[in-house]
């Protein structure tokens, strides 16, 4: 195939807001974005080249630079590291005779990682040009790297490399309720739009994506916005590492989720619904198309949805950008923009997709706004706690027998959780991800809920034989990583987090290092733009306050020790001059010179 | 402009800030003769907020002051020990991101980033500084792009798009990682149509967007805040208006 | 910071020196004029260019201009930290590597295969290996990445009004603060 850019751009309409989908063609074709084509974009969607190129650079799944035809990218969350990511890295690597993120010279083959994929239930997980491969072992990397030494196209690779395991472990209101397709339109219809926002603000219904805010409320707002467009907004981005939970909806339960976004469309008067899903999830594009398809033929998506009013639904892909699950910053991806998140006010549910009334909501919330429009507020009100009414679906992964999914009524005991999932020898557990709440084993009588320790779906579990450190350690890894370096406080302050918390696992740093984690933490939670940065320090400063032995144990006694190894620091002008005497080394005896 | 209705105000410090609806915090203490550290910001522009220097606490919590309107009554401050600690930590951060090596820079005197440390007392970066690795770009005639000290503020990028309609300037990557770009395939300045006249060639607060052969022209002393620290400088600037 | 500074009784002792540094700020101190004299009142001179005294013994305070360009700047920092209770960065080459780390984002093997081997008129070049040389180092870094820091002086060099009015807060006991027309990197 070769590329054809302008065809491309037509066949996306001339359309500059889809910028990301068409970088998303481009990349099919060719494995990168090079810079004539950047220039040819741009010149068909009339864009300074400047700023197609700012898009390219900015999502982590786009390139200007050629990858290898096998774009190997494995997941680098906690719990990947844990099942043992990094060694079958390594050996990867050293197979092929590589270093991270290099191309081999045939252009055959680069390998590098990628934030947290979502099959933290059967990691270690990696992405192979757009799939995702879950369990890997050292046999199934042998059986990779011969695929990829014999050239042979990831879609002619053995079916049993690919499937994604469901592991349900626990039902309850929003699992196991089944809905015929129409039902919650229908009920919604009957009830009249007014009436159905309501009905959602009755039962209770918060926010599952993380902020917690009432669904019913927010509804309200970009019903009674001025202006004759509205947008429903389905936030699948799902980048916060440890949590799987919209990947089992969407795979399992998208009907429903669709029935919520046509039911909060009819409800505020929004015609379009777009759907946006992490790049990570490929593997579920085609099943989402076909239930679109499915519900267009059925009459519950068009111009005439049930004869009362017009609602269709599109899908567009992220590209690799945590940040970009922040609803303003997945708002400007949606325009075709680097994502970064806008300034408030004004708000979404004011000036939001193309600066129109645009509701952002979780595929949890909406899944449980469908049953709520059918069942009425009762049927959540029944479960959970005053303050959170309903369930809660975790993903549950890390040092427990039973890694996968469990819903809850919320106020669920992190403990009852840990027990049921057959958790042993706890020492923490990670609730709502890096940017949660690191929980100690002192803790585990808390509960899931807005009011006691909230949770976006994720749960890590780890026990007595793990070093929290590096847990922490690669949270900030993580964030680093994720920056999208709009604002100064998060831009640096992850950076220097990262290199801090490397220095301090590998035995180097000091109690500088320690002081200042907590400075850069705090100063990142009181002036970061938005909740990247804000909570980027959580896992820090949670760590600082309960695991702090762990952290004394690991330093050494000055207050200050080299930011850098000073005796690699000579290892250049060694080689240089071919020397390698004493005074070619900093020795043990040079640093006892100084005192404490 | 005077009007029958008093304008109204909001606390700063103990001092009532008058101000107009919808005007931030930032513009409304600056009017007023009341300086709060800022880079990002701009009168002639919409404010930005991403350098977070100009952060405040409006009744108990923090806000970038330059992105946040004025309420009636209000109460903020931003003149107390707390706050100058975190924006000399911002500033040092910056310090700590880029190469700055204020001697051997044309802007030094005229700096805002440099004047802004002095303000707040920074005598040092603290952290280990990165170095990054960012080339010069000399490929034009008469203007010189050094991308060393710069902030991601993108008061260029603004100042192209929205004045000089050129959209010369542009900020790529991501994280750690985002840096300036301009508007041409061999990433070369030479290949834009900048010309000297340019609204962008005025607004860069640091030293990155450099006239050739025009360094170093104010002698040590004359310079912008040689004689006036900046807190008295941008509220004379704001007053003259 | 130090109790000890409070007590002018005692002559406060001063170690200086010159890492990769240009001497600047040395003159500068030196530039301190007439009041070198009342200085010298309160303050004795250890190690430093100014004495002959090669390396240095207990001190109250040390002042270091230059940043870490080699092992032995290293090595001499160490020496410093080891014997001074209070440590000075002073100047911008200290503070954060100045001028000479302008060369960090070149590589040191090409550097130095550049200026003893392929360069501009070398003839039978060699790099010179002798155990009595210091090493470079990859990079050039600010006295801070190593050792820690009490103070930063910052300038370029510092002006002598601002070392004179550092070093008398210091030697008041108060923590020394440097006002408009004094801070300067510079
Ligand atoms: C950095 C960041 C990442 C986020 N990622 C997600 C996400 O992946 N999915 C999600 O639903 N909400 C995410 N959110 C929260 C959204 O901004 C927004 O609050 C949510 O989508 C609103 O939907 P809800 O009210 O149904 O929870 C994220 C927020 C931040 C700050
Ligand atoms: S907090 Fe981080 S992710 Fe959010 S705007 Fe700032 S740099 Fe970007
Ligand atoms: S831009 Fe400002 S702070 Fe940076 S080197 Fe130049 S004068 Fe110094
Ligand atoms: S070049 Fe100057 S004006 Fe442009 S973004 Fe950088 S610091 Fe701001
Ligand atoms: S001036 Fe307000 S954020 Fe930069
Ligand atoms: S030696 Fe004094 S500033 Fe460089």
């Amino acid at each position: 195939m070769t590329l054809d850019p302008s065809a491309i751009v037509a066949r996306h309409h001339g359309d500059a807001s889809r910028l990301v989908q068409i970088l998303h063609d481009v990349m099919a074709v060719e494995g990168h974005v090079a810079p004539p084509v950047i220039t040819a974009l741009a010149r068909a969607l009339g864009l300074p080249r400047g700023q197609v190129e700012g898009v390219v650079e900015f999502y982590s799944f786009f390139s200007s630079e050629p990858r290898g035809r096998f774009r190997v990218l494995f997941s680098d969350n906690i719990t990947d590291e844990m099942a043992g990511s990094h060694e079958l890295r390594k050996h990867m690597l050293d197979s092929f005779r590589l270093q991270p993120g290099e191309v081999s010279r045939d252009g055959l083959v680069s390998i590098g990682t990628t934030s947290c994929t979502g099959l933290c239930d059967q990691g270690p997980a990696m992405l192979v040009n757009d799939r995702a491969i879950p369990r890997l072992t050292p046999a199934r990397i042998g059986a990779i790297t011969s695929l990829i030494r014999g050239d042979v196209p990831v879609d002619r690779w053995p079916d049993n490399l690919f499937p994604i395991a469901s592991h349900v472990e626990r039902r309850d209101l929003l699992l196991s309720t089944e809905l015929s397709p129409g039902a919650a339109i229908d009920a919604a219809i009957a009830r009249g739009a007014a009436a159905t926002i309501e009905e959602i603000t009755r039962s209770g219904l918060r926010g599952r994506g993380g902020a917690g805010f009432s669904t019913g409320t927010k509804w309200a707002a970009c019903a009674s916005a001025p202006g004759p467009e509205r947008y429903i907004v389905c936030n699948a981005d799902e980048g916060e590492p440890g949590t799987f939970k919209d990947r089992e909806l969407l795979a399992a339960h998208a009907d429903l989720l669709f029935e919520g976004m046509t039911v909060a469309g009819f409800a505020v008067g929004a015609s379009k619904g777009i759907l946006y899903l992490r790049a990570e999830y490929p593997f579920l594009v085609e099943p989402l198309l076909a239930t679109l398809e499915a519900r267009r033929r059925a009459g519950l998506l068009g111009e005439r949805v049930r004869d009362a009013f017009a609602f269709d639904i599109e899908l567009h892909v992220g590209a690799g950008a945590y940040v970009c699950g922040e609803e303003s910053a997945l708002i400007e991806s949606l325009e075709g923009k680097r994502g970064i998140p806008r300034n408030r006010p004004p708000y979404p549910v004011t000036h939001g997709y193309l600066q129109k009334p645009t509701v952002v909501n979780n595929v949890e919330t909406l899944v449980a706004a469908a049953l709520v429009a059918t069942h009425g507020a009762g049927f959540l009100r029944a479960v959970g706690t005053p303050k959170s009414s309903g369930t809660k679906i975790l993903s549950v992964s890390g040092d427990v027998a039973r890694p996968g999914i469990y819903e809850y009524p919320f106020g669920v005991s992190v403990q009852q959780v840990l027990d049921d999932a057959g958790a042993v020898d706890t020492q923490a557990v990670q609730v709502g991800g890096p940017s949660g709440m690191l929980l100690s084993a002192s803790e585990l009588h808390r509960r899931i809920a807005f009011e006691d320790v909230p949770s976006a779906g994720a749960f890590m579990v780890f026990d007595g034989s793990r070093d929290m450190l590096a847990v922490v350690e690669n949270f900030t890894r993580f964030f680093a990583h994720e920056s999208c370096g709009f604002c100064t406080p998060c831009r640096v302050g992850t950076t220097l987090s990262a290199q801090m918390m490397k220095r301090v696992v590998s035995g180097t740093g000091s109690r500088r290092d320690v002081k200042d984690l907590a400075k850069v933490s705090n100063l990142m939670r009181a002036t970061s733009h938005c909740g990247l940065g804000t909570t980027a320090g959580n896992p820090v400063l949670d760590a600082l306050a309960k695991f702090r032995p762990s952290f004394d144990k690991r330093l050494r006694s000055l207050e200050v020790l080299p930011t850098f190894d000073l005796d690699e620091a000579l290892a250049p002008a060694r080689e240089a001059t071919a020397r390698d005497d004493e005074g070619a080394h900093f020795t043990n005896q040079t640093s006892q010179a100084e005192k404490p | 402009m005077s009007t029958e209705k008093p304008r109204p105000t909001f606390q700063m410090d103990g001092h009532d800030v008058p101000f107009d609806e919808g005007q931030s915090i930032l513009a409304a203490a600056l009017a007023a003769g009341r300086y709060v550290p800022y880079l990002c910001y701009h009168p002639e522009f919409q404010p930005h907020g991403s350098c977070k220097v100009c952060t405040v606490k409006i009744n108990g919590r923090t806000h970038a002051s330059c992105t946040t309107p004025a309420h009636e009554g209000d109460v903020v401050e931003s003149n107390v020990d707390e706050l100058n600690d975190m924006r000399k930590g911002l500033v040092q951060f910056l310090f700590t991101e880029g190469n700055h090596f204020c001697p051997s820079c044309e802007a030094s005197g005229n700096c805002t980033l440099q004047a802004v440390g002095y303000d707040l007392g920074m005598t040092s970066a603290h952290y280990s500084p990165l170095f990054p690795d960012r080339p010069l770009d000399a490929s034009h005639p008469e203007v010189l792009l050094d991308f060393n000290r710069c902030i991601l503020c993108e008061l260029c990028v603004r100042a192209s798009a929205l004045v000089d309609k050129k959209s010369v300037f542009s900020l790529a990557g991501r994280g750690i990682q985002k840096h300036l770009v301009v508007n041409a395939e061999s990433g070369k300045l030479a290949d834009t149509e900048l010309s000297v006249d340019d609204k962008a060639m005025s607004v860069c607060p640091v030293g990155v967007i450099l006239r050739k052969r025009r360094g170093f022209q104010v002698p040590i002393g004359e310079r912008k805040y040689d004689e006036h620290p900046i807190r008295e400088v941008a509220v004379q600037k704001q007053k003259g208006e | 910071m130090s109790p000890d500074v409070k007590e002018v009784k005692k002559k406060l002792r001063v170690a200086t020196t010159s890492l990769a540094g240009c001497f600047g700020c040395h003159m500068s101190l030196l530039d301190i004029d007439e009041r070198l004299v009342p200085l010298l009142d309160l303050i004795e001179l250890d190690s430093s260019p100014l004495t002959d005294i090669k390396h240095c013994g207990p001190c109250d305070l040390g002042l270091i201009e230059g940043g870490l360009c080699n092992a032995e700047n290293v090595h001499k920092l160490r020496e410093f930290r080891a014997h001074c209770k209070i440590l000075v960065a002073v100047g911008a080459c200290a503070i954060n590597g100045g001028l000479p780390a302008q060369r960090n984002h070149l590589d040191i093997r090409e550097c130095l295969q550049t200026v003893y081997l392929t360069g501009l008129g070398v003839e039978r070049g060699f790099i010179p290996n002798d155990p009595e040389l210091p090493l470079p180092l990859k990079q050039v870094h600010p006295l801070h990445d190593v050792v820690k820091i009490d103070y930063f002086l910052p300038g370029c060099p510092p002006s002598a009004d601002a070392i004179w009015q550092f070093l008398t807060d210091l030697i008041a006991g108060r923590t020394p603060k440097l006002g408009h027309g004094l801070i300067h990197y510079d």
